[in-house]
């Protein structure tokens, strides 16, 4: 299935992934609306230090132990994706304890938050990728 | 092939799920004292303070054992298993026959004999979903509580009531709250917050009689109350398999396959022991993510599959009134600290491997000190001083991002 890959010779460390993430994610129509005087908690999230940068999201793991640790049965896989029911989920952070590339994140809401290859908003694709002024961030089958 | 699963928690949800992924069709019953829907434990606090409700509390959706052909046999408790003839004997007098049998009996509550603790009238355990509902009916505004144990289950009890009744005093042997995940500085950090959050605490001493409504300690204290709750420990359930032999410490003994030493029986979840990476014994870990990872290698492995069970540490993930916790491993070594504004962490390295770690308020990215734990990734193959500082990828080669974030293995 296709997914996220990171090159991260190509990023740029210029954040834009995380805008469009956090924009795809708004519900809003209009990214000015959206992103103004937000201070924006993206699913997709760059490290940076030293002249190197890089974006880190969900890798949708094949023995995800985010999922085997949930304790509500709120993080479940669904065809290659790993979705969050936000209503199940009680803010515990056994998965924030088991992503090993610290992948998954608190919300405003209290459930967790993280990358759903953005087959949940109006993107359709990862806006991530799509945003991307690079090619550092790709979407595909490997 | 028929498989049996004695159990109906988060290790038979990882059986159910490990077989069905060997083995669609094979006839597969679940035994159960309890008469509910597979439900997750560790949410009866959440259910109390509203945060879930009996619906979302389901571990597994409605359809689930209809669509993975599970045989459910509520309200059904084993007393005896019978590995000559291959059955299960139930309590009600009927037998169930098996070719592969898992036990995941879980653990119950440790009550120890407190002089006067029968003159009690409204006591309680907190444990189960049923200890939850029965508590429930005693809860009221004008009602005083005490809870024996500052340990995981009593203070999630108190954060969970604590809307809901006048008064919560908490009374533990201990000097410590949680002192099984949290070393000195931490407890009295969580201490401090429970306090502020209008939990009564008394560390360090014990009751040592009980009156129907009241509570004498060891230094001579008098506690009034309404509602007594027990969480003093648990114990694994291991009877069914100690009374035919098979090797048991604390508890159960398998294989990585979750074998027992009796042919053709498994046992998975907090009733049996794991190799503990972090410290090197084998331990009980009573934790709900090492309880489906067992119950599916032991599901696989029944089934005819491979499946190994590695990789188990002590970790915990729990919060108090807003406050995050989240440890793993064992606490030994030496120790690089940081404390800021209502948060704290310090990790535990020994050996050129990162041991153990407690985090209190921040705990974002934890999973990745986690990871170096129970990898036992060695720390001169990372940049130690930036891992110190926060848990990053950066710390990491670029070799090994570009095979977990770039897919390519180079």
């Amino acid at each position: 299935m296709k997914k996220v890959y990171v090159n991260e010779k190509w990023c740029l460390g210029c954040h834009l992934c995380e805008y469009y993430c956090a924009f795809a994610n708004s519900g809003e129509k209009d990214m000015v609306k959206a992103l103004t005087n937000l201070q924006i908690h993206p699913r997709i999230q760059i490290e940076e230090a030293n002249g190197i940068s890089f974006a880190v999201s969900c890798r949708h793991c094949d023995e995800p132990l985010c999922v085997k640790g949930c304790i509500t049965g709120a993080l479940t896989k669904k065809d290659g994706v790993i979705v969050i029911d936000k209503d199940k989920c009680v803010g515990c952070y056994t998965c924030i304890l088991s992503c090993p590339y610290g992948a998954i994140s608190h919300s405003e809401t209290g459930a967790i938050q993280k990358c759903e290859l953005c087959t949940k908003n109006a993107g359709g694709v990862p806006q991530c990728v799509k945003g991307c002024p690079n090619g550092a961030i790709v979407f595909e089958e490997r | 092939m028929k498989y049996v699963i004695i159990g109906n928690s988060a290790a038979a949800a990882g059986a159910v799920e490990g077989i069905r992924s060997v083995d669609a069709e094979s006839e597969t019953v679940i035994i159960s004292k309890e008469k509910y829907h597979m439900y997750s434990r560790p949410l009866i606090s959440y259910y109390l303070c509203g945060k879930t409700d009996l619906l979302r509390m389901k571990y597994r959706p409605d359809d689930f054992y209809e669509k993975n052909g599970c045989t459910c046999l509520f309200g059904e408790t084993a007393v005896k298993i019978d590995s000559v003839k291959k059955e299960v004997l139930l309590e009600s007098g009927k037998a169930v026959s098996y070719d592969k049998l898992l036990v995941a009996t879980g653990s119950n509550p440790f009550v120890p004999p407190f002089k006067g603790l029968e003159k009690v009238k409204d006591k309680h355990s907190f444990m189960s979903l049923d200890d939850a509902l029965e508590l429930e009916k005693s809860l009221g505004k004008d009602k005083k509580v005490l809870i024996v144990g500052a340990g995981l289950i009593g203070l999630k009890c108190a954060e969970g009531i604590k809307d809901r009744v006048a008064e919560i005093t908490v009374i533990d042997l201990s000097e410590r709250v949680l002192s099984s995940i949290l070393d000195e500085e931490g407890s009295e950090m969580v201490k401090a917050h429970l306090e502020k959050n209008g939990i009564n605490l008394i560390l360090g001493h014990t009751v040592t009689e009980f009156t129907e409504n009241g509570a004498v300690t060891d230094s001579g204290e008098k506690i009034d109350f309404d509602i007594l709750v027990t969480a003093v420990g648990v114990r694994p359930n291991t009877s069914l398999l100690t009374d035919i032999g098979a090797r048991a410490n604390r508890g159960i003994l398998t294989d990585s396959s979750m074998q027992t030493s009796i042919d053709g029986i498994y046992c998975a979840g907090d009733c049996c022991e794991s190799d503990d990476v972090a410290s090197g014994t084998s331990r009980v870990l009573a934790l709900l993510p090492n309880a489906y990872r067992q119950g599916e290698a032991a599901g696989i492995s029944m089934a005819g599959g491979n499946a190994e069970f590695s990789g188990a540490i002590p970790m915990n993930a729990i919060g108090f009134f807003g406050l995050h916790i989240i440890t793993a491993g064992v606490y030994e070594g030496e120790t690089c600290e940081k404390r800021s504004d209502g948060c704290y962490k310090k990790l535990f390295y020994k050996d050129n491997l990162l041991k153990g770690y407690i985090m209190i308020g921040d705990v974002e990215k934890a999973g990745i000190y986690t990871s170096l734990i129970r990898n036992k990734t060695p720390l001169s193959d990372i940049d130690f001083g930036l891992i110190c500082e926060k848990p990053s990828l950066m710390a990491f080669s670029r070799k090994y991002r570009n095979e977990k974030l770039g897919g390519r293995i180079q």
